[in-house]
């Protein structure tokens, strides 16, 4: 048989069983998520409880982590309602959350604001968390979604619902998709780095270890501001335009700002001295 | 009293500032204010405040506008009537097999050339221009493919290059012209070979070599940030506008990883897929002398590939911890999620790997009677090699239905669920690595009788520094795997690691002072079964194999993305395939390169294949 026969016949029997190994195991597809349009006025308890299992089990990828590898708390074993009440009193707690609903809420949002014992990331001493904030891509669940997840999280141990069903008013139109630079986000920042994320500054100004040069860099704003200035510079930034630079800064942050994120933006600014 | 230029008069602002500016002077209202603000003290004139425009700030970053990646809905998806994912899947998974070995091939040509010319012995210098001569056919293969591809995913994905386009902007016209200089250097590389054989001339060319090697490596780097850039990108902001220069965008946290990964990964692949020519070469020589030029070519071959190949799972162990600390997510994704099965079959592959290469150590051992001091130790090596394969292919974390998860009784199996944590497939790959290194320090001494006086010492010190090896990778797997928190389990790896490299190193160097001096028996080159020649088949086809199934995984973890949270992918095609239709593309693919690398070694024959001149006919009759 010739040489060429042979090596072919040979090369062909062994890529075919490579490939018969891959047939022979379960064959899964990974699909992308589908986004759902919600009937805000059908919801219901029972199914927005359902709603919020059924994110959690899919879409939001919670059981990627929290499940029974010991990768992050195995929720779906744990009471979350009585485990928040139990965090909230830990004197490592620095939130601001009051109740387990607001506590589920700040952990979603803000992971890091609190990192429980051995779930940090490696080298950080459990000061940072490794779970991606959910409003954020890639799992941008909006804040109906993320109610829906907490009513799950406290009616699968039996506890009260507290999250209220979601309004037409609350809906907050798919601004997981559809958020660009231009538009606020409904989520309330927790920290001045997280607003300054969700308003986009780093875009333009050199900030939070982000280098931009089309705005002035803010990493020694502190040495050349005060407050009052920094705030005037945020809700009227038209009104005095730093040389070398054109107005191009959105002016309609006085609308689309809370005003506790308008400080903790200010404070953190104001000491901001390029150190 | 003061007032900001352009200020509409604001209360609560002017007393502040009034206060605390009572005192200055209007070069110290310049500097604090600069270049926030442009200030004047009421009744003076304007302040002269230097001009200093950032370099950075060029007139189009001026006017540079931050524009969103694109969101892209199923109609901006071009529909040819066939799967478009297949068709760009198929052509670039052969552009980057070409392109991977036409990238190989010069970095170990240039270390056998320069081992020739320092040693005097030309066999080497022969071997690496036939190396050269495969390689130099797969490289215009190279360029068809990158092109097919170009067009393909422009005419496919539009939007999506486009939004590329925009990101890596003139980069790409660099890497355009670095390809020049790569077929420029290549050429003169292989062409001028002979013309720069001996002297000084040879150094020329040498040089020409390593700047081929430079120009190659950078190619490679470059397009490898592009692959970087859509699993993590960085340099642009959570709406993919563009933030940072090119260095940023290039800078992304998996891509030095990859770099090396696929740095390495292409010198074993290469090496293997020269080996499948000196085989084939080999099976089909007429002479002995033939069957022992390729036999010879084989070995080397095998040992480049072999030697490539065991650092890579330490390579692409530090790209999985990147991307674990990229993204917790993505890890799970890849490592425990819905991708678990395919390092099933991963572990098949290196399982075929790292048994056809023992095997093949162990048949050309039979090229010297020295051999047969080591041979009862071949049972051993197998023993080792078979368990931890079987360790190696048990699962984990899976995907199970409900009936699955009761007939097994949980979602792991009580037994086997052990040594399915990374760990014990830890353990077991170290120990695969270390006794693979084993077989290739038996061959190396199988031709040798040692004649130091102190031999006797030195063997007991590599015994020892085998057995501690192999007590420590056992040890800390054990203990990290199993008596510690997940988030230290990865720890002890590194421990594994340097225990396998320690082993390593320091058997070749004591080695090569044990060497000196040592009798060499007769190796009889061309003295090895058929049947070693296709262990150096499998050897390819595994990589080859490998490699694709690799390329499978890099892209899924990015799940429904174009380019990971910034770029959404719409298209009727944005979930992960399942692992039997990724198979079964993957072996379209292996079996396409195969059959043009069959070619490729067929046109290198052709090229030294010379026609034996017609015999003049005479005239022996009349009419």
């Amino acid at each position: 048989m010739p040489v060429l026969v042979k090596v072919l016949g040979f090369s062909l029997a062994l890529t075919l069983g490579f490939t018969l190994v891959t047939n022979l195991l379960p064959q899964i597809e990974g699909e992308a998520p589908v986004e759902k349009t919600l009937d805000i006025s059908a919801f219901t308890e029972e199914s927005f409880i359902a709603l919020g299992e059924e994110l959690f089990k899919g879409n939001g990828t919670c059981t990627l982590c929290h499940n029974n590898m010991g990768r992050a708390p195995d929720i779906p074993v744990m009471n979350m309602v009585e485990t928040s009440q139990e965090r909230l009193a830990d004197n490592r707690y620095k939130g601001e959350a009051k109740d387990a609903e607001s506590y589920l809420r700040e952990s979603m949002l803000n992971p890091g604001i609190y990192v429980v014992k051995g779930y940090g990331k490696k080298g950080s001493n459990d000061t940072q968390s490794p779970m991606p904030i959910v409003d954020k891509a890639p799992i941008q669940l909006s804040d109906i979604e993320i109610d829906a997840v907490i009513a799950y999280m406290q009616a699968k141990d039996g506890n009260l619902v507290t999250v209220a069903l979601p309004t037409a008013e609350a809906a907050s139109p798919p601004a997981k998709a559809e958020k660009t630079v231009q538009q606020a986000t409904p989520t309330i920042a927790q920290n001045a780095e997280q607003a300054i994320t969700q308003y986009g500054c780093t875009a333009c100004h050199s900030l939070l270890e982000i280098e931009s040069p089309v705005g002035p860099d803010l990493r020694d704003v502190g040495t050349r501001l005060d407050t009052e200035e920094i705030r005037q510079s945020i809700l009227e930034p038209n009104a005095v335009i730093a040389e070398g630079y054109f107005p191009m800064m959105p002016s309609d942050f006085a609308e689309r700002m809370r005003v506790k994120e308008l400080e903790m933006i200010v404070q953190y600014l104001a000491e901001q001295s390029g150190e | 009293m003061l007032a900001i230029v352009g200020f509409s008069f604001s209360p609560h602002l002017l007393p502040i500032v009034a206060a605390a500016d009572t005192a200055m002077d209007a070069q110290a209202i310049a500097e604090r204010i600069q270049p926030v603000g442009k200030v004047r003290l009421l009744g003076k004139p304007e302040p002269v405040i230097e001009e200093k425009i950032p370099d950075t700030l060029s007139h189009e970053n001026q006017e540079q506008e931050l524009i969103p990646a694109p969101k892209l809905t199923r109609s901006d998806y071009p529909n040819i009537g066939v799967s478009s994912r297949s068709v760009v899947w198929l052509i670039a998974q052969l552009h980057l097999f070409f392109a991977a070995f036409v990238l190989a091939v010069p970095l170990f040509v240039l270390v056998i050339e320069l081992i020739g010319f320092k040693t005097g012995d030309w066999r080497f210098d022969d071997m690496a221009h036939e190396f050269m001569k495969i390689s130099l056919s797969a490289y215009s293969i190279t360029a068809l493919f990158g092109g097919t591809l170009a067009f393909a995913l422009f005419l496919l994905y539009p939007q999506f290059m486009a939004y590329m386009m925009r990101v890596f902007n003139t980069q790409t016209l660099i890497y355009a012209a670095l390809f020049f200089a790569e077929s420029a250097l290549l050429y003169i590389y292989y062409y001028g070979w002979n013309a720069m054989r001996y002297g000084d001339a040879k150094w020329v060319h040498l040089t020409i070599g390593l700047l081929l090697n430079v120009v190659g490596t950078t190619l490679l780097v470059v397009a490898n940030s592009w692959a970087s850039f859509t699993m993590a990108p960085s340099g642009v902001n959570e709406m993919g506008a563009i933030t940072g220069n090119i260095w940023e965008i290039m800078k992304g946290p998996l891509w030095n990883p990859l770099n090396l990964h696929r740095f390495i990964a292409n010198i074993a692949f290469g090496g293997a897929i020269v080996g499948a020519y000196a085989a084939y070469k080999f099976l089909s020589a007429k002479t002995q002398a033939e069957k022992a030029h390729y036999d010879w070519m084989g070995y080397t071959s095998n040992f480049i590939a072999i030697l490539a190949f065991l650092p890579l799972p330490f390579a692409g162990y530090w790209l999985m911890a990147e991307i674990y600390a990229y993204s917790q997510q993505m890890g799970i994704t890849a490592m425990g999620g819905i991708l678990a099965w395919l390092f099933v079959v991963q572990a098949v592959l290196i399982g075929t790997i790292l048994l056809a290469g023992n095997y093949y150590l162990w048949s050309g051992m039979s090229r010297t009677q020295g051999s047969e001091r080591y041979t009862w130790l071949i049972k051993y090596i197998a023993f080792v090699l078979v368990v931890g394969f079987l360790i190696w292919v048990t699962p984990h974390t899976l995907i199970l239905s409900p009936d699955e998860v009761a007939t097994l009784g949980g979602s792991h199996h009580h037994l086997l669920g052990p040594l399915g944590i990374m760990p014990a497939k830890n353990i077991a790959v170290n120990l695969m690595l270390i006794f693979t290194f084993l077989s290739f320090q038996l061959y190396r001494r199988s031709d040798k009788i040692i004649t130091v006086p102190w031999a006797k010492a030195g063997n007991a010190l590599i015994v020892a520094i085998y057995v501690v090896a192999i007590v420590n990778v056992i040890f800390a797997g054990v203990y990290y795997g199993y008596f510690t928190n997940t988030v230290y389990k990865v720890g002890s790896s590194v421990i594994q690691v340097m225990s396998t490299l320690m082993v390593i190193i320091s058997c070749v160097v004591i080695d090569t002072f044990m060497f000196k001096g040592a009798k060499i028996l007769p190796s009889h080159w061309g003295k090895v079964s058929d049947r070693s020649q296709y262990a150096l088949f499998a050897l390819p086809i595994a990589f080859t194999w490998l490699m694709a199934l690799m390329g499978y995984v890099r892209s899924s973890v990015r799940t429904h993305w174009h380019v990971y949270t910034v770029m959404k992918d719409n298209s009727p095609e944005n979930y992960i395939p399942a692992i039997g239709h990724a198979g079964n593309m993957i072996t379209i693919a292996t079996l396409l390169f195969l059959v043009i690398i069959l070619f490729i070694f067929w046109l290198a024959s052709l090229s030294s294949t010379k026609q034996a001149p017609p015999v003049e006919q005479t005239a022996t009759g009349g009419a």
